[in-house]
Parts: structure tokens; C-alpha cells; sequence
């Protein structure tokens, strides 16, 4: 799995280290480190080339959240393995073990706030986010979520652990926003799937 | 110390993956109608567990013992199950399930993109994998 370090000054290092440790790939388990710009980059590319597919701005928001999606459901089991953390007791614990999953796969720590009272629903506030450095939007591309593909991890990862959560953008840098804010709601419990009877 | 065999079962109670190594005494029926009746008897041990407990359950149902063998047990907290057969000599092999999880199957399976999740696992090199892992633990 590529983790992501944002420092610039060590760009060279990471890049160094990333082809060596590509190089060797599968021979060691522990975290590979990227720089996060060829991340960036190669994140750009992938929406530029949705935007050339698909004439309608919603169509390419839904795929990203689509392939989000997917990348979710992979990515709890790395998660879940990194950390050991067992299931959460409350959403509160949610909160803090998805900052934790941005912390370990994209490097950065956003804040969490904004408590709905009934505790169900809460903000990601963002002030650097790696997915969208270099990034200005085009006016007409207003409607695109950049970023939507986080939403589709989310969902897909919560799902994984008997969670539905919905998830949308507030706030967003890209559309001159101080920062981005990702909002969160706790839709409902998934129950244990029972063994198939006897035919 | 012997190992016995291994199911892995996906969060909706699909064999994924079963290997054995020294197992003397056969069921006497299909693989599919024993694997239903292992992953039956796992929810309702996990059921029964949860439910008898007088303590709140954290980790829930470990493992249980008879005269002659031990089943070791995992759940992740995303329903993945492992199940290990060993004799009675093998202690607290909870590790090499977490190895087992860790770094066979996230690394050969979930970061696959040609493996389906809730489907057996037809990987050669997860089978290996498992294989190595397996034959090179101390419990072997």
C-alpha cells in the first residue's frame, strides 16, 4: 500500500526510496513511503481522463465515488491490520479511526468537529489535503467534487465494518472555501450476516 | 506439535480457503456441506458466547479444546474468520493468525486486485504462501 509523506524538501529522498523499495516490492511487508506529488499527479490524471469520458460532470462525480467505493473495501483490511483496532464502541471512536486512516494513508490529520446534538453526524475539516495541490477548477467544472472519491472510501470501508455512513463535501478549498469540510452521518447499524440453512 | 487444517470464511459464511496438513480422520462429507456445518457451528458458539457471557465479551469466542485437538479462532472486526486445528501442545498461536491475516492474506489476496473478496481464493501464491507460513511456525 503507498502511504503518503507531504514534506517537499525530502521529495528526492522519497523518490530515491520509492524506486528502490519498488525494486524489491513484495520481499518486504512494512509501509512503502511516496511522495505525495506523484500521488497528486497521478490522482489529476485519473480525473482529467473521467472528465474526458464522461460528458456529464454528475456521471464522473458518481464514478469517483464508485472507485472509492471499491478502494474501501480493500482498504479497511490494511487498515484494520496496521492498526489492530477492534469495532467501535461508539461514532465518536469512528470519528477518531478515520482520522487515524487519514493520517496513515494520506499523511495529514484533519480536524473533527461540528457534533450534530444527537451525535450522529460530524465534520472533517481539512486544511491541506494532498488530493488537490496544484489543482485549480475550470469554470466549467464548478459541479465536479474533486475529491469525491473520499466519500466512496469511506462508504465503502464503514460498510465492511457493519456501518452505513453517508458522507458529503460542506466545504470546499477548490471553490474558495477557507477550508474543506467533509461532513459524515451515521445512517445505520448492518447486522451479522446469519449461515445459509439447509437446502 | 502438529497443525491440523485451516478454513478461512468470508464475512457471509463462504468457505474462502481450506488446506490441511495432517489430518487423520475424514468427515465422510463434502467439502460444502462441511464447511456450512463449521461455519454454522462458529455463529452459534459466537452467538451463545456473547450472549452467556456475565462479562461484556470483548474479544468474544477464542478458541475451545478437546481430548485430542484445539480450534483456534480469529474474527476481524470486518467478519473475516480464521480457523486453526492443532493439538492440545499449541499455545496461544493467536499470533500466527494475525500473522496468517496480516501478512498472507492482505498481502496476497486484498491487494490483488485479480481476487474477488467473497469468492475462494484460487491465488497459487497465496496458496504458498499460506503453505510457508504455515510449515515454518514453531507449532508445525
Amino acid at each position: 500500500m503507498i502511504v503518503l509523506s507531504s514534506t517537499w524538501r525530502d521529495s528526492k529522498r522519497h523518490l530515491f526510496k520509492f524506486s528502490q523499495e519498488m525494486s524489491r516490492a513484495g520481499s518486504r511487508l512494512d509501509s512503502k513511503k511516496v511522495n505525495s506529488e506523484l500521488f497528486t499527479l497521478t490522482y489529476g490524471a485519473l480525473v482529467a481522463q473521467l472528465l474526458k469520458d464522461y460528458e456529464n460532470i454528475d456521471d464522473v462525480n458518481k464514478q469517483l465515488e464508485r472507485m472509492g467505493y471499491n478502494m474501501g473495501i480493500r482498504l479497511i483490511e490494511d487498515f484494520l491490520a496496521r492498526t489492530g483496532s477492534g469495532r467501535c464502541y461508539d461514532f465518536r471512536d469512528t470519528a477518531e479511526k478515520i482520522q487515524t486512516g487519514f493520517k496513515i494513508f494520506l499523511g495529514i490529520t484533519p480536524t473533527i468537529t461540528n457534533w450534530s446534538t444527537a451525535g450522529d453526524e460530524f465534520s472533517l475539516c481539512f486544511e491541506s489535503n494532498p488530493l488537490t495541490e496544484f489543482v485549480e477548477l475550470p469554470d466549467h467544472c464548478l459541479n465536479l467534487k474533486y475529491c469525491n472519491i473520499l466519500t466512496g472510501v469511506l462508504r465503502g470501508a464503514c460498510e465492511m465494518v457493519q456501518m452505513e455512513v453517508a458522507s458529503w463535501f460542506v466545504q470546499d478549498q477548490l471553490k474558495n472555501d477557507s477550508v474543506t469540510e467533509l461532513r459524515v452521518k451515521f445512517i445505520k447499524r448492518l447486522e451479522d450476516a446469519i449461515p445459509a440453512g439447509e437446502d | 506439535m502438529t497443525i491440523h487444517n485451516l478454513y478461512i470464511f468470508s464475512r457471509n459464511g463462504t468457505l474462502l480457503y481450506y488446506s490441511e496438513w495432517n489430518r487423520l480422520n475424514k468427515s465422510g462429507i463434502t467439502m460444502e456441506e462441511e464447511a456450512k456445518l463449521m461455519y454454522g457451528m462458529l455463529f452459534s458458539i459466537k452467538s451463545f458466547v456473547s450472549k452467556i457471557s456475565p462479562l461484556d465479551p470483548k474479544e468474544g469466542f477464542l478458541y475451545y479444546k478437546t481430548s485430542k485437538y484445539t480450534l483456534h479462532y480469529l474474527e476481524t472486526p470486518s467478519g473475516l474468520k480464521f480457523v486453526l486445528n492443532t493439538d492440545n501442545g499449541a499455545q496461544n498461536i493467536r499470533g500466527l493468525l494475525q500473522q496468517l491475516y496480516s501478512q498472507v492474506y492482505l498481502e496476497y489476496v486484498v491487494k490483488n486486485p485479480l481476487c474477488q473478496l467473497n469468492e475462494p481464493i484460487q491465488s497459487e501464491l497465496f496458496k504458498q504462501k499460506v503453505d510457508a507460513l504455515i510449515k515454518h511456525s514453531q507449532y508445525f
